[in-house]
């Protein structure tokens, strides 16, 4: 190839001209639809090309976002994972103490009040810059978590064994027992929440000869008490506010601290030295019972399917509802009109439900329906219209005919039981 | 009536409750809800006994609030007569080591108090028994063991089986008490015996006062430009970001719904 650069006057002009039909196929043949627009110059210094900052608005005018967060342009996406990375970076070599938390996981997941809870503990871990604490996390049996170090785990030990499956607490209790002997971590704190920490912690605490502040809602630093905390409680069925030195376990409630989530901890896996001692256990689980999900109360049902104007045939939808175990539920039309009792209404002159899943059939999705519903984790709609505000909140959202599609998932899951039964 | 299935001894220990309204005594929800589910036991093995047990002061207002336990069908009521704001967790352990019952209900908290739920755990370890928190139900006691239903949140159960003697506490997932009858309120008897008492130090030096409201947590919104603070502001509160199938067969809708339930673990 000649060294001599050849100029194309009519392509250039093209490339300057950007109402030309041809304008954007020069400039990827140029190579300058992606220009860089800052570079380091020969002399160190940073150079800037302005005219490839911004990108042409609808109207032909150049339009430039000083947000960072270009719309139109190429870097949109690189744009989005800058902002998703904005979280420091932080590793704590060498602890001065350790905060323990035992998070419930309820679904394999933290729960909000196991974020509010690591909120708290990096509050006590992080009071003195200079000696910072570690925050553990002791964590039974899978998980489906990823998140640990954005939740603010310095260490993180994963105690995964069968003997700690389903109601274990006696296993449960001697494997903390070894984590206190080995470890002793200056605070314990564990969720006030009836699935988790309630039990486990009230357990611990005597385990320990402690007495325990349940109920946490507030900490604050104290320097007469003994670990430099104090903290509020709830009391006497939630009717009184008790002012106390923090002792050594607290069981908080939910909302006591801000989440993190300025911080990317390291969440490092930690294991015991020693064998944790085996456990004696004179209670045995003998695993979930089935419920007649028709007497579950919808405020506190898991599953709720529920039916609005759209649905024509009622029988379908009752043997849909009874074939996928759910609980039924009701938009207000569907209950004025008869369809379904007045108790399964939903929304905010009825229920407010706090299902994980909530599957909607023809319901278009009232604000007072909406309402009713916030709480709810994952919203499934069926409807045939696809601009209706029910789509808009669900997290899955199939448009068509609320009856055949609802008769196909039936189909689909009696032909999978029936398949497990021949297995079997 | 199989011979060999005999009654089981339970004691119910009961508290002075709180009207959550007018702050009056009145028989504690869940220690109520507690009795209830030793009578229906005593209805269900003929040749159980139920005992009531209550540590604490006696006073007029709390004997008519004791009262109330045994206008639920009770002959008499064991009271362990201390002094207010001793600790009765030790009384308690003692009178149950004395003569242990089989099977010990409690309430999972009390209402007066420091209401932190902890005795049925302290006696449990000073007894040396196994504890089942949250029982929905008694199914059958048979050779020293109890098989219990245990209440999950979003009204689920487990099946527990418990090697007897054992204490159990029960919360608002257990049979709602029935009435308490005037009469033989009045007419039952309440054993009273004066235990030495030690007084509980650390509560008397707690500060105690009427719950504050605690306060909404705000949205806070931490956006580095102006253009994410006004999105953040002007955002509607459900975000649009789910998936929209349309102009899919009824089988691959119902497929994608199936999948997503699948995920979820609902599918049972």
């Amino acid at each position: 190839m000649s060294e001599i650069r050849r100029r194309d006057p009519r392509r250039e002009w093209i490339a300057r001209n950007r109402l030309h039909p041809e304008h954007l196929d020069v400039l990827a043949e140029l190579g300058q639809g992606t220009a860089a627009v800052e570079w380091m110059g020969p002399n160190g210094v940073i150079r800037k090309n302005p005219h490839a900052i911004g990108f042409i608005g609808p109207n032909g005018v150049k339009r430039i976002d000083r947000s960072g967060a270009q719309q139109g342009g190429q870097a949109a996406g690189g744009a989005r994972q800058a902002a998703q990375d904005s979280r420091r970076d932080v590793t704590i070599e060498a602890p001065a103490f350790l905060v323990a938390v035992v998070p419930e996981l309820s679904g394999g997941r933290l729960s909000g009040h196991d974020k509010d809870l690591l909120g708290l503990a990096r509050r006590l871990a992080d009071a003195d810059p200079e000696r910072p604490g570690a925050v553990l996390a002791v964590v039974f049996g899978e998980h489906k978590e990823e998140g640990f170090g954005e939740a603010g785990i310095d260490r993180l030990m994963h105690l995964d064994d069968d003997a700690y499956a389903g109601f274990a607490p006696e296993a449960r209790l001697a494997a903390l027992s070894a984590v206190e002997r080995e470890l002793a971590p200056r605070h314990w704190l564990l969720p006030d929440s009836p699935l988790g920490g309630a039990d486990l912690g009230r357990r611990l605490a005597l385990r320990l000869g402690e007495r325990p502040a349940t109920g946490v809602w507030q900490i604050e630093a104290d320097g007469e008490a003994p670990l430099g905390w104090g903290c509020t409680a709830r009391g006497a069925a939630e009717s009184l506010d008790i002012q106390r030195p923090l002792p050594r376990v607290a069981l908080a409630l939910a909302e006591c601290a801000e989440p993190v989530d300025e911080t990317r901890h390291a969440a490092e896996p930690l294991s015991l030295a020693e064998a944790i001692p085996s456990a004696f256990s004179r209670i045995e689980d003998l695993g979930q019972v089935a419920v007649d999900p028709a007497g579950v109360a919808l405020a506190e049902a898991e599953f709720i399917v529920s039916a609005g104007n759209g649905v024509k045939d009622w029988d379908g939808f009752h043997h849909a509802a009874r074939v996928l175990g759910a609980t039924e539920g009701a938009s207000r039309v569907a209950v004025d009109d008869g369809f379904m009792a007045r108790d399964r209404q939903v929304g905010a002159t009825g229920t407010w439900v706090t299902a994980r899943v909530y599957l909607a059939v023809g319901i278009s999705g009232a604000i007072q329906h909406l309402q009713g519903i916030q709480s709810c984790d994952k919203v499934v709609a069926i409807n045939l219209d696809p601009g209706c505000d029910m789509i808009k909140r669900a997290d899955l959202a199939v448009i068509g005919d609320s009856g055949e599609i609802l008769a196909a998932l039936v189909a689909k899951v009696e032909q999978q039981r029936g398949g497990q039964r021949d297995a079997a | 009536m199989r011979p060999e299935q005999q009654g089981v001894e339970v004691a119910v220990l009961v508290s002075v409750g709180r009207h959550p309204i007018t702050g009056r005594a009145r028989r504690a929800d869940q220690d109520a809800r507690g009795l209830e589910l030793a009578l229906g036991l005593e209805r269900q093995l003929p040749g159980s006994r139920v005992s009531l047990l209550h540590a604490g002061p006696r006073g007029e207002e709390s004997e008519a609030a004791l009262r109330g336990y045994l206008g639920m069908g009770l002959e008499s009521l064991t009271l362990l007569e201390q002094a207010e704001g001793s600790d009765a967790i030790p009384a308690l352990a003692e009178h149950l080591a004395a003569a242990p019952p089989q099977l010990v209900i409690t309430g999972a908290r009390a209402e007066r108090g420091e209401g932190s739920g902890l005795l049925p755990y302290a006696l449990a370890e000073r007894l040396g028994w196994p504890l089942v928190n949250g029982l929905a139900a008694v199914e059958k006691v048979e050779n020293g063991v109890a098989t219990l239903l245990q209440a999950l949140p979003r009204g689920q159960r487990r099946r527990l089986k418990v090697r007897l003697p054992a204490i159990v506490s029960v919360d608002g997932a257990a049979p709602v008490a029935r009435q308490s009858a005037f009469g033989p309120a009045r007419r039952a008897e309440l054993e009273a015996t004066s235990v030495p008492a030690e007084p509980d130090r650390e509560l008397a030096e707690w500060r105690l006062a009427p719950a504050r409201k605690r306060p909404k947590r705000l949205k806070i919104v931490k956006a580095a430009s102006a253009r994410d603070r006004f999105k953040a502001a002007a955002a509607k509160a459900e975000g649009g970001s789910g998936q929209v199938l349309e102009g899919v067969s009824a089988e691959q809708g119902a497929e994608a719904i199936l999948k997503l339930l699948k995920e979820e673990g609902v599918l049972r």
